[in-house]
């Protein structure tokens, strides 16, 4: 490179070099030696940048700049073949890892401490014990229709219950509708009454989600939902049946039931249940406080007619309460926050076995 | 909704003690919040006398008291305010007192060197208000000794309920006061119109412009009002509920908001620009500074009240700074409208404006109540400020509400489950408020009261269209045939209290149930059951993540992306429940527990409809198996993850020889370390493998870890077939080793495949018992070993035919995977 040479054509030429240079390191290590020879104490690159106090005053600003465009061509040049030597590093190593994975496995899982998640466990207690009340399992999906999860349900767009719900939206779909994350298991009711001729029993466990996240909210949480849809069903039945269940799950033979005048808009007449408990100590069934535990009435007309069933002919109760909450109670366990963390820990602790699941005969 | 037991009172004539009526509101649907009780709380609280006030000898701002208990002790108490001085009558608390307002236990103390053995309390220390400008300042005489809540009527225990949406009419002190009188605690109080005489014209005129904006609005000036402080009746009810009271004029607003459900504005009629006010819907460009300190940008949805120079009031909602009353007002206009629920629900939500109006509107206000409640806000005002009525001003017409509901009576045992008198039931209707129209043995139809919007409310219905239009006609006029009769039998039950109604279990059609699960939800069930067993712990996982995790493990379409995601890291709906454990066990790693084998039967998001919300049992299994004396302790393999998945698909009825592995699983899998487990060249039952070492990196997850995924929608129902009988041959089985040289490319299944089926008749079975790659080995090479088990069913095998079959194996498995036999 002599003093002659165009600065253009030196930069370029000294570009190209490196250019090749890198093509050519077929490794890391080689690599590394180019990254060396063109930015390191005495690479060629720091060699042009330490003679530019030599180039006169005049000629010095322009050539710096260029040097400067050359350090970062150079620097993008180094990076890209070492981002291309690690993938084909990494591609190399995958390649050498293959393994026959048709081979069979062995005839046994590592050992380890298995169980089953308070929250799969009550959703199992749930099934077994409305199974026993002659209820089958009914299921949907976590995105739904507004329609579905509101209208259906007598909540029409406006109405001031829709804004209580904290709902998750999805973008809009070709019909221009956002679905939902379900914000209840309720829209299974509707999905349950459009695709089943009553009589109707069903109960349907599963996720449901709002937009609240505290110490005692999460934004994706459990239900169970209650249908019963027949003839000659009244409020009575409603409160048999809760009562049956409750002191069935929390295995409290007297545990002390109250219902009290509510408003859901897909029931009609509503009623919330409280259950007795000592405040202070957290002890179920006794010391005559009250908690509330879930919701419940008799379905609207409405939602009935939305679905396409006669109310003149057929009437029902339906019923919802939250899974982590009677799991809580049950288990007198203080935090809710845990139930999503995975904490092998916190699992190890509360898991149940799972080859003892609830089975009446056994007690729940 | 909050009201102090003396404006209950008001409406409500009772003897009935606090705790009965607590009862009796959770009973019948007004649940009770919380109950303060002031007269408890400031019970402490005496009243005292300065009976001396020298300035403190070392603080310039300081007095030292001394101060008359009433009890006959002088209490020394040093004293900041500017009004302590010789004669006043305040309010002393003593050491060991609570001081609510500053959250402290009060203690004897020595300021500067003076005793201070109690504090003379402002309103905003007791928590009364934020008055601090100086100590409490009582007539001179305030009875000393006397409980200071006492004498100051603020022993008035204060009632929190909550409202359900469907109950407009009970956002009112004589609304709740109904409920409770219904429910026999008492009788209600009627309101009694007052006799206005108007001595002027109306000064402003009223004119709805666009009826969007407002159904009916009247209004009434009165002038010569000297608008001040509201008695004090007023403003500790206004107080007790939270609010600050303002001035007469504005007290009145709010008392009649409160008290009777019904929201009134008042205009300074010297503000207002002209002499119409116009309802309107606003125009582009046009806003509000409104009473609370904002300022709004309106838009053509939102009704406003307009005078000549533009937007007064939000309609319903808030009124403007502008027009509003203050002690300099005269000439009071007194509006009192009824506005569009929706409208005001969706203005108020548009601005996010939560005001004790907008909810009432809301929920609907009494439509017949205008008239009497003008009449009576005059009255009071003029009470209240003295001044003379104009006439009325009055623009619309009042909506028709009027509509009858049919009971009848038996339905209260068929759908309540309650025998209830007929008698019974028609006397609580009518403290409700229902009017009797006809009655005879079997029904009652009655005239539903205005303020009950909900009863045989009118609103269409919104039925799914899939339904045939015959039976959707037969559904609708079933419900338009028994909804307010449902609305009836629900005011009656509620009132006569649902304790009342005997509880029946639930009839079965037979006493052994049929099973409550499907098969197939049966099986996801069993799916836990069979992983957990298997040493994983079932874990519970939020269906949505960190958009850049989720890209780990699969697509991540804008359609599953929250519009409104709660935080960031949980706004895309996961691909797979793998992403959720992968990101347990990463916590787990950072908590020192390294070492998980966890499992989630959970959903997997391919897109927003219901096919594609696959139902999943995942696990992942990270680090090493557990140290024991008896087994070594080793990194978790791609092994354990297809060994987790075949066990449920064993346990899922899947039969085992018609399961493929192909290396095509999805990319955050190793891909030289993962298979799908296939039935037939379409159905894929699983994935496997160990992940990506990036998904890893990406995760912090620094041992080794593989997953699994079952898709458990795939797995085909199995057919419900009776077991043929077992095969029991008659002679012994006999086994025999091969050792195969094969390629390593050459896969294990292909060579015991080919062994398999050498010779379906006398081999039974095929089991791989030893793998080699090493330097005993040309280089590229694998041993396999393989025992087969051969099963003579006619008579004893001979050693010549023993030898057939043995060279038949080697020959099918050369032919199908180039091997040879291992010398």
């Amino acid at each position: 490179m002599s003093e002659t040479t165009n600065p253009g054509e030196e930069f370029a030429a000294l570009e190209a070099e490196t250019a090749a240079q890198l093509a050519a390191a077929a490794d890391l290590r080689a690599w590394d030696a180019v990254r060396v020879g063109t930015l390191g104490k005495s690479g060629t690159l720091t060699g042009l940048l330490k003679g530019l106090g030599q180039v006169p005053a005049e000629q010095r600003k322009e050539r710096g700049a260029a040097l400067n465009q050359l350090k970062g061509r150079l620097e993008g040049l180094i990076e890209r073949r070492r981002t291309a030597l690690e993938e084909a590093a990494l591609e190399a190593r995958l390649r050498a890892e293959r393994m026959d994975v048709t081979l069979p496995p062995r005839p046994h899982a590592p050992a380890g401490d298995g169980g089953i998640h308070p929250i799969s466990r009550t959703m199992e207690e749930l099934i077994a014990l409305f199974g026993a009340q002659g209820f089958a399992v009914a299921e949907g999906p976590d995105i739904e229709s507004d329609w579905l999860n509101f209208s259906a349900l007598n909540i029409p767009e406006h109405h001031p219950a829709r804004q209580d719900h904290d709902t998750f939206y999805l973008p809009a779909g070709a019909d221009g509708r956002r679905p939902v994350l379900r914000t209840h298991t309720s829209p299974v009711q509707a999905r349950t009454m459009l695709t089943q001729a009553p009589p109707i029993r069903v109960i349907v466990p599963g996720r449901t989600w709002r937009a609240d996240h505290d110490a005692t909210h999460s934004p994706m949480f459990h239900q169970v939902e209650g249908l019963v849809i027949d003839r000659g069903i009244t409020l009575g039945h409603l409160k048999g049946c809760l009562i049956d269940f409750l002191r069935a799950f929390f295995a409290i033979s007297d545990l002390p039931v109250r219902f009290r005048a509510s408003y859901f808009p897909f029931t009609e007449p509503s009623m919330e249940v409280d259950i007795g408990w000592n405040r202070r100590t957290g002890e179920l069934g006794k010391g005559g406080d009250w908690l509330e535990i879930l919701g419940s009435g008799m379905v609207h007309p409405r939602v009935l007619a939305n679905c396409g069933i006669d109310p003149r002919e057929w009437q029902g109760f339906a019923f919802g309460m939250g899974i982590e909450r009677i799991t809580m109670l049950k288990h007198g366990m203080p935090d809710l926050r845990p139930f999503y963390e995975s904490d092998l820990r916190w699992l190890r602790h509360w898991a149940t076995d799972p080859l003892a699941p609830p089975s009446l005969a056994e007690g729940i | 909704m909050k009201f102090p037991l003396s404006w209950l009172r008001a409406h409500l004539e009772t003897e009935a003690p606090l705790a009965e009526i607590l009862a009796v509101l959770n009973r019948i649907g007004l649940e009770v919040e919380g109950v303060e009780d002031r007269g408890a709380s400031l019970a402490a609280f005496r009243i005292a006398r300065v009976v001396e006030a020298v300035q403190h000898p070392n603080a310039d701002r300081l007095r030292a008291l001394k101060v008359d208990a009433g009890d006959g002790r002088l209490i020394s108490v040093v004293c900041g305010a500017p009004n302590a001085r010789t004669g006043l009558v305040g309010v002393l608390a003593m050491p060991g007192d609570h001081i609510p307002g500053t959250g402290i236990t009060l203690k004897v103390g020595e300021i500067r060197g003076v005793k201070s053995e109690g504090m003379m309390c402002s309103a905003r220390e007791l928590g009364l208000g934020d008055d601090h400008t100086g100590i409490i300042d009582l007539p001179e005489d305030a009875p000393v000794g006397a409980s200071y809540v006492r004498y100051a009527s603020m022993d008035d225990p204060v009632i929190e309920i909550s409202v359900t949406p469907n109950r407009g009419d009970a956002l009112s002190v004589h609304g709740v006061a109904r409920d409770l009188a219904a429910a026999g605690l008492g009788r209600l109080k009627p309101l009694v119109p007052s006799a206005i005489a108007a001595a002027y014209p109306a000064p402003l005129h009223w004119e709805i412009a666009d009826p969007r904006a407002c159904d009916y609005v009247l209004g009434r000036a009165v002038r010569g009002v000297r608008n001040g402080p509201a008695p004090a009746w007023i403003r500790d009810w206004l107080l007790a509920i939270g609010l600050r009271p303002i001035n007469a004029l504005v007290d009145v607003t709010n008392l009649f908001t409160y008290g009777l459900g019904r929201p009134l504005h008042v205009f300074d009629v010297a503000k207002v620009q002209g002499r119409t006010l116009t309802m309107r819907m606003a125009r582009p460009g046009e806003s509000l500074a409104a009473l609370n300190g904002k300022t709004y940008a309106l838009t053509d949805q939102d009704g406003i009240i307009a005078d000549a120079a533009g937007p007064e009031a939000l309609g319903g909602i808030i009124g403007g700074t502008h027009s509003g009353c203050d002690e300099t007002t005269t000439e009071v206009f007194i509006e009192c409208a009824l506005f569009d629920p929706v409208r005001i629900a969706l203005s108020g939500r548009r601005h996010d404006i939560r005001t004790d109006a907008r909810a009432r509107f809301e929920r609907g206000v009494d439509p017949a109540l205008p008239a009497v409640a003008l009449d009576l806000a005059t009255a009071l005002i003029q009470e209240l400020c003295g001044g003379e009525a104009s006439e009325v001003s009055a623009a619309g017409t009042e909506p028709a509400w009027q509509r009858d509901a049919t009971l009848r009576f038996e339905r209260l045992a068929g759908l309540g489950g309650a025998e209830v008198p007929a008698d019974e039931a028609v006397g609580i209707l009518e403290r409700l408020g229902f009017a009797v129209k006809t009655r005879d043995a079997a029904q009652v139809t009655v005239a539903v009261p205005s303020w009950r919007n909900d009863i045989a409310a009118k609103g269409a219905l919104d039925q799914a269209p899939s339904i045939p239009a015959e039976r959707a006609r037969a559904a609708a006029e079933g419900c338009a045939a028994v909804e307010p009769e449902a609305d009836l039998v629900e005011e009656v039950l509620r009132i006569r209290g649902l304790d009342t109604i005997p509880a029946v279990s639930l009839p079965v059609a037979r006493i052994v149930p049929p099973p409550a699960l499907t098969p197939k939800q049966a099986r996801a069930v069993l799916a836990r059951r069979v992983l957990a067993a298997r040493g994983m712990l079932d874990c519970v996982g939020f269906g949505f993540l960190e958009q850049k995790s989720a890209a780990l493990f699969g697509e991540t379409p804008d359609a599953l992306r929250l519009v409104n995601p709660i935080a960031a890291d949980l706004d895309q709906m996961r691909p797979t429940p793998v992403a959720s454990l992968a990101l347990a066990a990463a916590r787990n790693a950072a908590r020192g527990w390294p070492d998980v084998a966890l499992s989630e039967l959970g959903a997997a998001y391919r897109d927003p409809s219901p096919t594609g919300q696959l139902q999943v049992a995942a696990g992942l299994r990270a680090g090493h198996t557990p140290r024991h004396w008896a087994e070594a302790s080793r990194p978790v393999d791609a092994m354990d993850a297809k060994g987790d998945a075949l066990a449920v698909l064993a346990a899922l009825g899947v039969p085992m020889a018609a399961v493929t592995v192909t290396t095509d699983a999805p990319g955050f899998y190793h891909p030289g370390r993962s298979g799908v487990l296939r039935q037939g060249p379409k159905v894929v039952l699983a994935t496997f493998g160990e992940l990506h070492p990036k998904v890893r990196a990406a995760l912090d997850l620094s041992g080794p870890a593989v997953a699994f995924e079952v898709f458990l929608d795939a797995i085909p129902e199995p057919k419900r077939r009776r077991k043929g009988a077992p095969d029991l041959p008659a002679f012994q089985p006999l086994r025999r080793d091969f050792a195969f040289l094969v390629d390593e490319a050459v896969t294990a299944e292909a060579v015991l495949r080919a062994a398999r089926g050498a010779d379906k008749a006398l081999v039974a079975d095929v089991a791989l018992f030893d793998r080699y790659a090493g330097d005993k080995l040309p280089v590229g090479k694998v041993s396999l070993g393989v025992q087969v088990t051969l099963q003579p069913r006619e008579a004893t095998l001979t050693d010549a035919q023993i030898e057939a079959v043995a060279e038949k194996i080697v020959a099918a498995v050369t032919k199908a995977t180039g091997a040879s036999l291992r010398g």
